[in-house]
Formats: structure tokens, sequence, C-alpha cells
């Protein structure tokens, strides 16, 4: 019989454990470094140039801060004089304070709308025999592949004064030719657009929550003398809960900050924050008030992004 | 070689009892934390070569990090682990000499039979042709040549537990480590393959470490035992003296039924121990090595099948190894019947009896009144 | 329970997938309308469809796109299985936390903040904008979708194959290439999918990250957009949509074959024993 020498030596101990170190080192520190050069740094510069003064010039901004020139002390020296002159600026113009108000509320607004649409169609769902679901999931996931930009841009066709949806309602008679329904360019249209673009996100969760519900404790309840109807208040919907909370997050946090939906389908007294940005960035050329705004927006999303993460870990604990 | 060589070689072999033997393992006061929990505490255990050797506890016992520190996969928080002379502290597991055949299997699933059993053999850049050579011997060895080249999922669990012990056989180790090997068979497959293991140890002249919970599987295959609880070693020995001679209530207890009972030590003559139960108003003598000092709290072992149960009251006796009482439970397991009697204190004692004739004269039925008695050399003296 | 559907959530599914579709299978049916106006049928052609054939523009958007999509998939995907091993396997090290919620928080910031911060930093630092800056923007915040994706799987890897491995004399790094990666392969083709997917479908991180000369199809679609609905507009976003699509299904069908085939391979197992 063959047998493989015992116990290799010593060094050959730390040759092992100082490649496995290395590996370590090069498998936390490669993605570490790309997320910290490209989405930290990116960050804090845009705190510091929200502290800037606006200047008409390439970059638009004069810098608050230069290392090179000032040096450590330099820097700390200025900080003291930081410019706040574009956060007061943001409060002196109610345009701000009122997109960021308007888009917290249309946020949520959609995100109730897309609830009560969802949980019925994830339910559904759910109840299908279970041949059914691959293909239903599959379908609900399909749009969610599809280009984002293209699914906004399919309901122009449908909503604009001489869409598709007015000419089936005139059809039908119930438009007036003479005064088509006027529903692209108004904030309506861009509830639509928010339902209908981030819906995946409310009923994956919810489907996956309700899928995984145990149907003997349906029949446990009615076996206890409960109608349908106070079983799915007190048995399903409690225990779907999370799979509500998940989605909701998922659909209000992005939706605050939407761009494309109020820009495409939104008119001009629809403010939402993600707009006003896009406007101060690329049309008037303010880059520290864009900057601000990105800071507070983010300060908006901070506490809803804390609570969903939280929920989530909590959720991965008690289901394993 | 042939078993009938090698039977009795094994009668025989107990290089434990041999103080010029040398351990091919040895773990020495090994203590391994994690974190606060301390899995395995100062423990010292020597195991020889050729022996087939059992950890037997509860889970979260320590037996399976125990096992690990000798794989590679955890280090000694304290203490050196030896093998064949050599510390191996610090060794990655890949270049240990050791294999493992793991409780899961852990069968690669992207691989068929042949490149799972020739998996360690590549590793060792062994030409392909005496991968070849060696892989056909281990399909031969564990009957498995029809499956070579089936995926993992297309074969039954039986399968797939052959298939994991010829990986870990093929690069021929100086031990193999099996953790839980049998634990995901059924009954029946689990008691043919105990001695499936037995035979092939015994035939490849290896040294085997089986981790289990199940004191029965170890007891069949092992030729030592090593009882563990909360990180330490409790007792290690053969089989038949862990039945028999336990060491303390937690090794009676865990290995086998057995009833116990609670008394004081009376002084008597030499050879024998005198305990008196005041509960029951009997007292109990024993013979036995173990002879604690007069007037101690001490236990009294007994084996429900070396109990006797007999209708009148056994005619010597005078209140010693003997107690009445009355039938509460019968099993008939076929084989034997197992009695539960309560005694006057309300304890309940356990009884076998093999069913060796078909019809009985005067069977004994519940509620009855009947006796329990035991020779003297029948059961062991426990302290604590 | 073996009942079908009752008519209430029969009722809810249609009406919802209804919801879903309709608008694309319109925008899709109108990419073939023969006439200019959108809302008016005129009969079948294909003739924006040739239209955009002849759009030089268009066919460059497209190239960049490819482009960007392929690299930034590519480079996103080894990135973000790193930090998908990283956050499942390490549990220590310093500033874990700052690195699990840098690799979270692109999945929920709005993308104007990303773009915005971004374009920032390429500013600073003096880096001409175009094609490099928009790859690695989109590496940037598809690396944390791929990193989502693979840890999903690896948290329910068995780590007791990789153990054997190491057992059987595997160096780590071989281990890795030869046990865990092909069997977190699934994860990591839909993680690279869903990477370039994402990369094809961005427009507001590209808008701002990107410069003269480097134009998406996104961002050509979106300019032409603004000026009005357009057959050829609706043409262009058909043949993505049946791309991103057949793409997706088609994977989605291997993924649930392969799954199938190994059920009943396991049944038979299961029965043959």
């Amino acid at each position: 019989m063959t047998a493989i020498d015992v116990a290799a030596p010593a060094s050959d101990a730390d040759t092992g454990a100082r490649t496995s170190a290395l590996g370590r080192l090069l498998v936390i520190g490669i993605p570490y470094a790309w997320m910290a050069f490209f989405f930290l740094v990116p960050f804090l510069i845009v705190v510091k140039i929200s502290f800037s003064e606006t200047a008409i010039a390439i970059p638009p901004y004069t810098p608050v801060f230069d290392f090179a020139v000032d040096g450590i002390a330099g820097t700390i020296a200025k900080l003291g004089e930081l410019s706040l002159a574009t956060y007061e600026f943001l409060t002196t113009d109610s345009l701000y304070w009122r997109s960021y108000l308007s888009s917290v509320w249309i946020a949520g607004t959609s995100t109730v709308i897309t609830l009560a649409i969802g949980y019925p169609l994830a339910y559904g769902m759910a109840r299908c025999p279970r041949e059914w679901r691959p293909m239903l999931l599959m379908m609900v996931i399909l749009p969610f592949w599809t280009s984002f930009l293209i699914r906004v841009y399919a309901w122009i066709g449908i909503l604009s004064r001489e869409g598709l949806l007015n000419k089936l309602l005139i059809s039908i008679g119930l438009v007036d030719p003479a005064q088509p329904l006027v529903i692209l360019s108004t904030t309506t249209a861009v509830y639509i657009g928010i339902v209908y673009s981030y819906l995946p996100f409310m009923v994956l969760p919810l489907y996956a929550s309700l899928e995984k519900l145990d149907e003997t404790l349906l029949e446990a309840a009615a076996d206890l003398g409960c109608t349908p109807w106070r079983a799915f208040w007190q048995v399903t919907f409690p225990l779907s809960l999370p799979g509500v909370i998940a989605g909701c997050f998922l659909v209000f946090i992005p939706a605050v900050g939407e761009f494309v939906i109020p820009d495409l389908l939104g008119g001009s007294e629809t403010l939402m924050i993600g707009k006003t940005l896009w406007t101060e960035f690329f049309n008037n050329r303010d880059w520290p008030v864009a900057s601000a705004v990105a800071v507070i927006l983010l300060l908006i999303l901070v506490i809803p992004i804390v609570l969903f993460q939280n929920q989530q870990a909590k959720a991965q604990e008690t289901g394993r | 070689m042939s078993k009938q060589a090698i039977g009795p070689i094994r009668r025989s072999f107990a290089p434990w009892d041999d103080p010029a033997a040398k351990p091919l393992i040895e773990y020495r006061g090994v203590t391994k934390r994690f974190g606060d929990f301390v899995a395995v505490e100062n423990l010292d255990l020597k195991i020889y070569t050729r022996e087939f050797f059992a950890l037997l506890g509860p889970s979260g016992c320590g037996k399976t990090t125990l096992m690990r520190m000798l794989a590679g996969f955890e280090d000694p928080t304290q203490g050196d682990v030896i093998l064949d002379g050599k510390s191996v502290v610090g060794v990655p597991p890949y270049r240990r000499p050791v294999n493992m055949m793991f409780q899961s299997y852990a069968l690669f699933p992207h691989m068929n039979v042949e490149q799972n059993i020739g998996f360690g053999l590549k590793q060792d850049g062994m030409s392909k042709a005496d991968i070849a050579v060696r892989v056909a011997e281990m399909l031969k060895l564990v009957k498995l040549e029809p499956f070579a080249k089936r995926k993992p999922h297309q074969l039954s669990g039986g399968q797939r537990q052959r298939v994991a012990l010829a990986r870990s056989l093929a690069k021929r180790p100086k031990v193999l480590l099996l953790d839980e090997p049998l634990g995901a068979l059924d009954k029946k497959l689990r008691q043919e393959t105990q001695f499936e293991l037995m035979d092939l140890q015994q035939e490849l002249g290896m040294t085997f470490l089986v981790v289990t919970h199940d004191q029965e599987e170890a007891m069949t295959v092992a030729d030592r035992i090593a009882v563990m609880d909360k990180g330490k070693i409790i007792q290690v020995a053969t089989p038949s003296e862990i039945y028999e001679q336990p060491n303390s209530r937690y090794v009676a207890s865990f290995i086998g039924d057995v009833n116990m009972f609670e008394g004081k030590t009376v002084p008597t003559a030499d050879g024998i121990t005198r305990i008196e139960c005041g509960a029951l108003g009997m007292a109990i003598e024993s013979e036995g090595s173990h002879k604690p000092a007069a007037g101690e709290a001490a236990w009294f072992a007994v084996r429900p099948e070396k109990v006797r149960l007999t209708s009148d009251a056994p005619p010597d006796a005078a209140g010693v190894n003997a107690v009445p009482g009355e039938v509460w439970d019968i099993a008939y397991l076929g084989d034997m019947s197992i009695f539960h009697v309560k005694l006057a204190n309300g304890q309940v004692m356990t009884a076998t009896r093999a069913n060796i004739s078909r019809i009985v004269d005067k069977p004994i039925g519940w509620d009855d009144k009947v006796w329990l008695s035991w020779d003297r050399n029948a059961g062991v003296v426990l302290q604590g | 329970m073996n009942k079908g559907p009752s008519w209430f959530n029969l009722t809810s599914i249609t009406l919802g997938m209804a919801f879903l579709y309709l608008p694309i299978v319109l925008l899709v049916i109108y990419s073939f309308n023969a006439g200019r106006n959108v809302a008016i049928w005129e009969g079948w052609s294909t003739k924006w469809y040739f239209a955009l054939w002849q759009d030089q523009q268009m066919l460059d958007a497209a190239w960049v796109t490819i482009r960007v999509g392929l690299l930034s998939a590519s480079v996103a995907t080894i990135l973000g299985t790193m930090a998908a091993i990283t956050l499942v396997r390490h549990s220590r090290f310093f500033g874990r936390s700052l690195f699990s919620g840098m690799v979270s928080a692109p999945l929920v910031l709005p993308e104007v903040i990303l773009g915005l911060s971004l374009l920032l930093l390429f500013v600073s630092i003096g880096f001409d904008r175009g094609f490099w800056t928009m790859t690695i923007a989109h590496i940037t915040f598809t690396m944390c979708y791929v990193a989502v994706v693979v840890q999903s799987r690896l948290v329910s890897f068995d780590r007791t194959l990789e153990e054997a491995a190491l057992d059987l004399g595997c160096p780590p790094l071989r281990t890795f290439f030869s046990i865990t990666l092909p069997l977190i392969l699934p994860a990591v083709i839909s993680g690279w999918m869903l990477a370039f997917t994402l990369s094809l479908d961005d427009l507001v991180i590209a808008s701002f990250t990107t410069g003269p000369g480097a134009t998406t199809l996104p961002i050509k679609i979106y300019s032409q957009v603004r000026l009005g609905v357009s057959p050829q507009i609706n043409a262009i976003c058909t043949i993505i949509i049946a791309v991103v699509s057949v793409g997706a299904i088609v994977a989605s069908l291997q993924l649930k074959r392969a799954e199938t085939e190994r059920r009943r391979a396991e049944q038979m197992a299961a029965a043959g024993r």
C-alpha cells in the first residue's frame, strides 16, 4: 500500500496559510476597493459640492477644499467657513420642499395602489394549481427584465389625447369626441406609470410569502369555526405581512427618487424630486444645488432604507 | 488476506493494553473553544493502528469537533494533535494523510461516481491510467461497478453511502474518519452496512475513527468506544466493558436500558459492597472491583435482562437483591417482552424476559404482584 | 384542494396579467402599423423596421449599448461574485458593515443620486466622459445585483462539499474552481444576465456618466420619445423586448428542464433502492 507522507513539514503549513490569507485579502479587497472608490468617494464629493458656491465656470462651482493647495490644516480651517448658501437657497425657494413633499406623497399613494392591485394577483397565483405557478411567476418577472423606459413609453401611446384609451372610450360612446380625457402630462399618468412599473416588485415578495403559507392552517381555521373571510384576515394576511412590508419598501423607496416616469408621463404641475434634480443639473447647470437636493433626498430615504434592511435581516433570521 | 485468518488475530487485538505500543493518533491536553463555548476540554486520547474506534455521545458533546481537528478543519485552542508521531496542528486539511466520510456524504453533484472516487487521486497528480485502476478497484470493493458513470442524484441512499466510502478510501489514508456514516440510512440497511464496514476495515487493515450518537452502531462496529459528554471523555473501553462495567451513571444510562437504585453503603466482608435502600426496605449486595467507602451515597445499576421476574418471592432472598412490585406495563416485542414494574416507592423498574417457549403455562399479566431479583454479580456500583 | 382556482383567483390573475401585458402588446402591434399616426391602424407593415436599419445613429447607439452591456456585465459578474463570497463567507473583517451597506445601497438608491455622484467623481479626477465612464458606472451598480443573486445561492451552498475537496487533498483555490464555481454557476449566469439587461435598460445613470460620442439606445430612445410617439421607436422597442424576452425565457426554461431532469432521476433512484 502506498501511504501519503504524514504531516507535511511546518513550512508547508505556513505557505498554505499564507496563500489563503492572500486569497482572502484579494477576494475581500478588490470589490471593497471598487465600491469604496466608485460609490463612497463619489458620495463624499456630492456632499462636498453641496457646500460649494455656484459659479459660472467649468466645472460650475467653486471648490471649498483643495487639498493640494490648502493641505490638511488649511482644509480644517476652511471647514469653519463652509458655505450653507445652497441649503439656505433650498429653504427659501418653495419649489424644493414642495417637490420633496409631493415625491413622498406620490410614492406613498402609488405604493398603496400597487399593494391593492398586487395582493389579489399574488394571492391568486399562490392559490393556483402547482403546475401553473412557475409559468405565472415567469410572466410576472418577464416585464421586469424588459426595459423600464420602454414600458413607460408604452403608456404614452395609450394615455395621450389621441391615444388608444381615448379612442376606445369614444368608440363605445363613454367620452365626447370633442373633449377627450386628458391623462397624459398629469399626475394621474404618473400614478399609473409608477404602479405599472413597480407592480412586479410588489407581487414577487407577496407571492413568496403567500406561497409558503401552509394550506392546512386555513383548514384548521375552518375546522375551528372560522369563516373564509375571517380566516383571511386572521390567518393569511398576518402571515403574509413580511411580504407586504418588503413589497411596500421595494416600491416606495425607488419611486420617491423616480425620474423617468414623471418626466415622460407627468406634466409641468407634477413635482418630483428626481425630476427637479435632473433639471437643476442638466438645464440650470447648478451643480451645488443639484448636489444639495441629492443629499436631502438621501436623508429622506435613509430611514425607510434602514428599516427595510432591518426587516430583511430579521426575515432571513427567522426563515433559517 | 482472508477473513478466517484475521478472526483470531482480531480477537486478541488489544494494543491499548500494551504499554509499549505506540499510538497512531494522540490528543494531548486538547481544548477547543468557539467563543465562550467550550467544545472540547483538556482531553487526552490515544488511538492505535488498525483500531476501529468510536466516539459516542449526544449531539453537542464535542465528538465531531474532535474528529474535525484530526481532519484539519479546526485547530485546537490548546494542546496538540499528533498523527504518526508528528504534530498536525496548523497543517491544512489538504495536506493531511487522513480522509473523511461526511455525514451528508458530500458527493460532488456535478461529477459522476468514477470522477468522485478519483477526485482525491487526481489531486495527488497520479497518472490517468493509475487512477483508472484504483477507481476500478474501489468500485469493486463497494460493489458499484455498474454505476460508474452515474451522477450522485441517480443513486439510492445506500449507493451514495458506498460512493462516499469508496472516495474516502481511494487515497488509502492512514486514518479513515467517518462522521455518522450510517445516519442517513434506514434501519435495515444500516444493520447490514455495519457488518460490511467491519469486514472492510479488517480486509484493508486500516484505522477507522467513527463519530456516532447511535450506541448500537458504536457497539457493533468498534473495537473501543469513547463515551463523551460536554467536551470530556467519560469512559474509554471495549463495547462489553462499557456495557457491563460502566464507570458512571452517565455511561450506564447512555448505553442501553438500566435500572438504578440509590442508597448508602454499609461496611461488609471483603469483595462485597452492600447498599441499603431505605425507601424500598431492601439491601443490595454486589461483587465488583469498585468499592466505595462505607457511609457514602452510591448507586447500583442493573440491566433489565439480568433481572429475574417471578410470581413468588425468591426463597433465599431475605430482602437482599429482591424487591416486590406490581406489573404496570407490558410490551411484547416478539423475541422478548419488556415489563415495567412499579415498586412500593413509586419507582418503575424494567425487566425483560426472552420469550423462549411459545406457550407459557402461567403468564404474568397486568397488575400482577411480582418479585424482581438478581444475582450479586449482575450489576455494578457507581458513584455520583 | 384539487379543484381548479376559484373565480376570484382567476379574475385577479387575468386582470393583473392584462394590466402587465396589454401596454406592451399594444406597443408591439402598433410597431407593425403602416401609418405614421400611432393611434390609427392603417394595416400591417414592416417598413419601420427597414427604416431602423437605415438609421445609422440608431445602429451606432445599439452597438455602443451592446459593448457597454457585455463588458460591464462580465466585470460586474466577477466583482459581484467576489462581493457575495465576502459577504457570505467572511463574517469578520474591518469595515464589514460598511461594505455590506455599500453593496446593498445601489439596489435601493435613486438612480439620479448614483448618476450624479459618479459624474462628479469623474469630473473631479479629470476623467474624460464617454464609453469608459459609462462602463465603470454600470459595473458599479450592476455588481450589487450580481452580489445579491450569487449571495442567495451561496447561503444555501453545502460547505461540506468544499471540505470534502480539501480533505481529499485539493487546495482552496483549486477547490473554488473545481467544486464551488461549477455548482453556483447557474446563479452566476443569471447574475450576468441580470447585469446585462440592467445595463441595456439604463437611462439615468448612462445620461449622467456618458460623454460625446457614446450614446446608448435608451438615451437615443429617450431623446426621441420626448418629441412624441413614433412607430420607429415602437419598432426598436419591439426588437429590444423580443431579444430580452427570448433570452429570459430560454434561460429559465433551460434551468427548469435541468431541475425536472434532476428530480426525475432522484425519484428513480429512490424507487430503485
